[in-house]
C-alpha cells in the first residue's frame, strides 16, 4: 500500500516535472479527428501512408524554426513583426551571393547571419533604449527592410548550387535533414529557456520587468539577446526556403505570412502574449497543428477560403480554451 | 520635547550598536514633503513596528532603507558604518531585505526560480537546477516551511500566505540581517498570521532586526517590542510596548488640530426618507454589510486600507455586486448588476482613482461631462436633464455650477489640475441626474482650496436632497463632513458612530476594538 502511494506520488511528480502543455491534447484530437474525416470522406492517406506524416512535418519546418525565435521574444513580453522581411532579405541575399557556385556558400551564410544579427540588435536596441513599444519598433524595422529589398531586387535573384539543396531536400536515412534541423532548433530553444541563466532571466523580464530589475537583472541585455536570437531563426528559415526554392525572391517572407503565423502558433502553443509564460514545446505542437490542418484540408479538398476561415476559428478556439481553463483554476 | 528625551533614553537603556540607524532622513515628492528629518534606530533581535496614518511616510521610509528610493537628505548607518544605496540590490547584498505589500513573485515560475532570480547557480550559463532546488529547500527549511512548500512548485499554485513565506525565504537567502515588512498580514487569515508570528519570533531570536509597518494595532501590540509613530512625515515618538496603551498610540497617530474649514453639518430637518438600504449583504470581498442611507445626509465611511471601503462602493454600484443579502433603492428591492444599471437608477460614483476611473484624460472636458448622459440616453427613452440635444447649454451650466476653472470646455481634461478634474467628474454625475452619490476619497491629492470647494459642493448636493456616501481615509474629512459615520474593519461594518465623533473613537473602532473602554485594559496586557 505504501509503495502504491509512493509510486503514485512519483507519477504525479513526473507529470508535474514534464509539464505537458495542453496544446498536445489539441494536436492529438485534431490529428485523430482529421485522420478520421480523411478516412471516411477521402482516401485515408493520413492514417495509412507514413510518407504523408513526414510531409506534414516538412511543410511546417520554415514556420516552425522562426516560431521558436518568436516564442523567445514573446516570453520576454516583446514581439517581432520583422521576421517575414528578415526571411526575405536572407533568401535574396544568400541566393544573390551564391550565384549557383558552391564556393560562395560559406560567405553567403556568414553574410545573412550577420544581417540577421544586425536586425535583431536593432530591434532590441530600439525597444529597450528608445523605449518604443515592440509592436511599433519591429513594424518599423520591417518596413525599412522591405523598402531596401524592393529597391534592390524585383524578382528571383541568383540561384543556389545543387549541393546547397541538401538542406531542403536531403535525408539521413528515412528522415529529411530539414526535420532534423528543425528538431535541433526546438531542442536548442528548450535548453536555452529551461536550462540556462539566460532563459530564467528571460522569463523574469517577461513575467515582471520590475521584479527582474529589482533582482539585479540587466533586463535590457536579456531582451536584446532574445531579439538577436529571434532574427537568427528567421535567417535560418530564409536559408531553408531558398534551398527549397533554389532561388531567392523578395516575396517569400510576406507570402508565407511568417510574421503573424509565427505569433499565432506561439500563442496557440500556450505562450502568453503578455510574456513570462510558455515554452517552445507548446509552439512545436502549435506549428504541427497548423501542418495537420493544412494536410487534412488538402486531403478533403476544402475550398481555400473556407480553409482560412477554419484556421482562424481554430486559433480563437484554442486560445479561448486556455483562458477558460486558467479562469477556472483561478476560481 | 519627545524627540530629544527619547533618543537619550534609548542610548542609556541599550548599550549595543544599532543594527540599522537612519539620521535626519528627508524626502520630497512633487508637492509633498513625505519625510521630514526622521531619525530612528533599529536594534538586533528586536521587532520594531512603525505605525502612522495613511500618508505618514512609513512606506517611503522603508523604501529608503531598502534602497528603492534615494533620500534628499540624511544618512543611513549599518552596524555603525555609513552606507548608501544606488539600487535595491546593493541593500540586499548588505543584508537589508524588504518585502513589499504587493507581491513580487513571478507567478509562472517555480519557488526555486523565484528565490534565486538573478543569482541562479550555474556553470557557463547552464543552470544547475538540482543545486538550485537543493539550496531553495535549505532556505525554506531555515524558516521551517520545507514541508509546506516545494521548491519545484509554481508560485501561482501557492496560497497568498505561502507566497509570502517564499518572499521571506528569498529575503533570508540574501543572508538578511534586517528584514523590513510592509503590512505583512494584510492578506492573511488568522492561522496564517499565527504562522507568521512564529516565524518572526524565530528570526528575531537569531539576532535579526525585524521592522514592520502595520495598520492593525492588535497585531502591533502582539508582536512588536518597540513602536515608532510617524505623522505627516515627521517622527513623533518611539516607545516600548509595555509603556503605552493602544488609545495613547492612537492619540499619537491622529492627535492634531483641525486645520481646515468644513461646511456646517446637516440639520435634522434636512434628512429625509431612506433611499438606500443594504441588508446582510456579502460577496467575495465583503461580509454581512448592513446600513441605511438617508436623503440629504452625508454618511461617512471610515476604515483602514484593506478594510473593504472601496469594495463596499463597488458592490453598491454594481462593479463587483453583492452575491447574497438584499439591497433597496428608493424603497424598492434591487439587484445592482452593473455600473450601467446603477447609472440608470440615478446613482453616481466618484471613484478613488481619478486618472484611470474618473476622467478620460485625453478627451475634452465637454465629452467627459456628457459621458454619463450619452451612455444612458436612448433615442426614444427617458430624457435625462434635457438630454444631449441641449448639450451646448448643459455643459456650461454644469461647468459653472461646479466651478471648473478653464478657458474652454474643449480643452483636454488631462490639462486640468486635480481639483478641477474632480469637479469634471462631479459635473458628469450631475448631468445624469444622480440622486445617490458615492464618493471614494473625494479629495485625495487635491490642493487645499479645491478641497474646500469640493467639500462645499458635497454639502450643497445634500441640500438638494441628494444622499451622499463618502469614503475617506482622512479622518479629519470624515469627522468634518459626516452626519453619521460608518466604520469598517476586516471586510465588514464594525459599527456606526454619530456626527462629531472624535478621530480616536473612529480609529479604535477601525483597528478592531469595538468598545473603546474594554480595550484599554485588554490592550495594556497585550491581549486582544
Amino acid at each position: 500500500m505504501t509503495t502504491s502511494t509512493l509510486s503514485e506520488n512519483r507519477f504525479k511528480q513526473i507529470l508535474r516535472y514534464v509539464r505537458i502543455p495542453p496544446v498536445f491534447l489539441f494536436l492529438i484530437v485534431i490529428f485523430l479527428g482529421g485522420g478520421l474525416l480523411d478516412l471516411f470522406f477521402s482516401d485515408g492517406q493520413i492514417f495509412k501512408n507514413p510518407a504523408i506524416l513526414i510531409n506534414i512535418i516538412v511543410r511546417t519546418v520554415p514556420l516552425g524554426i522562426v516560431a521558436v525565435g518568436q516564442t523567445l521574444v514573446i516570453i520576454g513580453a516583446s514581439i517581432d513583426l520583422s521576421v517575414a522581411y528578415t526571411i526575405s532579405i536572407t533568401a535574396v541575399m544568400s541566393s544573390y551571393i551564391m550565384q549557383g557556385n558552391s564556393a560562395n556558400v560559406p560567405l553567403a551564410i556568414l553574410v545573412v547571419f550577420a544581417i540577421g544579427a544586425l536586425i535583431g540588435l536593432m530591434n532590441g536596441l530600439i525597444i529597450t533604449k528608445l523605449h518604443i513599444n515592440s509592436f511599433i519598433a519591429t513594424l518599423g524595422t520591417s518596413l525599412i527592410i522591405k523598402g531596401i529589398i524592393n529597391a534592390t531586387f524585383s524578382n528571383y535573384t541568383g540561384s543556389v548550387p545543387a549541393s546547397f539543396q541538401y538542406f531542403g531536400y536531403g535525408a539521413l536515412g528515412p528522415i529529411p535533414v530539414s526535420i532534423l534541423v528543425f528538431l535541433l532548433v526546438v531542442i536548442a530553444g528548450w535548453f536555452l529557456l529551461s536550462r540556462t541563466k539566460f532563459g530564467a532571466h528571460l522569463y523574469g523580464v517577461g513575467g515582471n520587468a520590475e521584479v527582474a530589475r529589482l533582482s539585479g537583472l540587466r533586463t535590457d541585455r536579456v531582451l536584446i539577446v532574445a531579439h538577436i536570437l529571434c532574427s537568427m531563426t528567421a535567417v535560418l528559415t530564409g536559408v531553408f526556403l531558398v534551398s527549397r526554392l533554389q532561388a531567392g525572391a523578395p516575396w517569400v517572407g510576406p507570402d508565407g505570412i511568417y510574421d503573424l503565423e509565427s505569433i499565432a502558433t506561439t500563442v496557440v502553443g500556450g505562450t502568453a502574449l503578455a510574456g513570462g509564460k510558455g515554452g517552445v514545446w507548446g509552439t512545436f505542437a502549435g506549428v504541427l497543428i497548423f501542418g495537420v490542418l493544412d494536410t487534412v484540408f488538402n486531403q478533403l479538398g476544402v475550398n481555400p477560403y473556407l480553409k482560412t476561415v477554419l484556421r482562424g476559428a481554430i486559433i480563437v478556439l484554442a486560445v479561448a480554451s486556455y483562458t477558460y481553463r486558467s479562469k477556472k483554476e483561478a476560481a | 520635547m519627545t524627540i530629544e528625551n527619547n533618543n537619550t533614553t534609548n542610548e542609556k537603556t541599550l548599550n549595543t550598536v544599532p543594527l540599522l540607524e537612519v539620521r535626519g532622513i528627508s524626502k520630497r515628492f512633487p508637492g509633498v514633503l513625505a519625510l521630514d528629518d526622521v531619525s530612528l534606530k533599529f536594534m538586533p533581535g528586536e521587532v520594531h513596528a512603525v505605525i502612522g496614518e495613511n500618508g505618514a511616510g512609513k512606506s517611503t521610509l522603508m523604501k529608503i532603507m531598502a534602497g528603492a528610493y534615494v533620500p534628499d537628505a540624511g544618512e543611513i548607518y549599518l552596524n555603525g558604518e555609513k552606507i548608501s544605496f544606488a539600487h535595491p540590490k546593493e541593500a540586499q547584498l548588505k543584508g537589508i531585505s524588504i518585502i513589499y505589500q504587493e507581491f513580487n513573485l513571478l507567478p509562472e515560475r517555480t519557488v526555486a526560480h523565484n528565490i534565486f532570480l538573478g543569482r541562479e547557480p550555474s556553470k557557463f550559463g547552464v543552470l544547475d537546477i538540482q543545486k538550485m532546488n537543493k539550496q531553495a529547500k535549505a532556505v525554506l527549511s531555515e524558516i521551517g516551511v520545507e514541508k509546506m512548500i516545494s521548491p519545484t512548485a509554481n508560485a501561482s499554485s501557492l496560497s497568498v500566505a505561502e507566497q509570502q513565506l517564499v518572499e521571506i525565504a528569498k529575503a533570508i537567502s540574501f543572508k538578511a540581517k534586517v528584514l523590513i515588512m510592509d503590512e505583512p498580514t494584510a492578506a492573511l487569515t488568522y492561522t496564517e498570521v499565527k504562522l507568521l508570528y512564529d516565524l518572526i519570533l524565530r528570526l528575531k531570536n537569531r539576532g535579526m532586526a525585524i521592522i514592520f509597518i502595520s495598520h492593525r494595532l492588535i497585531e502591533v501590540f502582539n508582536i512588536a517590542e518597540k513602536i515608532t509613530v510617524l505623522k505627516d512625515g515627521r517622527f513623533v515618538k518611539t516607545v516600548n510596548k509595555q509603556d503605552i496603551t493602544p488609545p495613547d498610540v492612537v492619540y499619537l497617530m491622529v492627535g492634531r488640530a483641525l486645520d481646515h474649514y468644513y461646511p456646517p453639518l446637516g440639520k435634522p430637518e434636512d434628512f429625509g426618507e431612506v433611499v438606500l438600504k443594504v441588508n446582510d449583504a456579502s460577496n467575495e470581498f465583503l461580509k454581512g454589510i448592513n446600513f441605511e442611507l438617508h436623503k440629504g445626509e452625508v454618511l461617512g465611511v471610515a476604515g483602514l486600507q484593506g478594510s473593504g471601503r472601496t469594495e463596499l462602493a463597488q458592490a453598491i454600484f454594481g462593479v463587483a455586486p453583492f452575491k447574497t443579502g438584499t439591497m433597496e433603492l428608493y424603497g424598492k428591492a434591487i439587484v445592482m448588476k452593473s455600473p450601467s444599471h446603477a447609472v440608470k437608477n440615478r446613482m453616481g460614483f466618484v471613484t478613488e482613482d481619478r486618472k484611470t476611473e474618473g476622467i478620460i484624460s485625453k478627451q475634452p472636458i465637454r465629452d467627459n461631462i456628457l459621458l454619463t448622459v450619452r451612455s444612458i440616453q436612448s433615442v426614444f427613452g427617458v430624457i435625462y436633464k434635457d438630454g444631449i440635444r441641449k448639450s451646448p447649454k448643459l455643459v456650461p451650466t454644469l461647468g459653472k455650477q461646479v466651478d471648473i476653472r478653464t478657458d474652454s470646455f474643449d480643452r483636454e481634461a488631462q490639462y486640468l489640475s486635480g481639483g478641477n478634474q474632480q469637479k469634471v467628474v462631479l459635473a458628469k454625475w450631475l448631468a445624469s441626474d444622480a440622486q445617490v452619490f458615492i464618493f471614494d476619497e473625494p479629495t485625495r491629492g487635491i490642493d487645499v482650496e479645491s478641497k474646500a470647494s469640493i467639500h462645499d459642493m458635497i454639502r450643497e448636493l445634500t441640500k438638494q436632497g441628494i444622499a451622499v456616501l463618502m469614503i475617506s481615509s482622512e479622518l479629519p474629512e470624515i469627522v468634518g463632513m459626516s452626519d453619521r459615520i460608518l466604520v469598517m474593519w476586516d471586510r465588514g461594518v464594525a459599527g456606526e458612530l454619530p456626527a462629531k465623533s472624535s478621530e480616536q473613537e473612529i480609529m479604535l473602532m477601525a483597528t478592531g476594538h469595538t468598545n473603546a473602554n474594554s480595550t484599554k485594559n485588554a490592550a495594556a496586557t497585550g491581549i486582544e
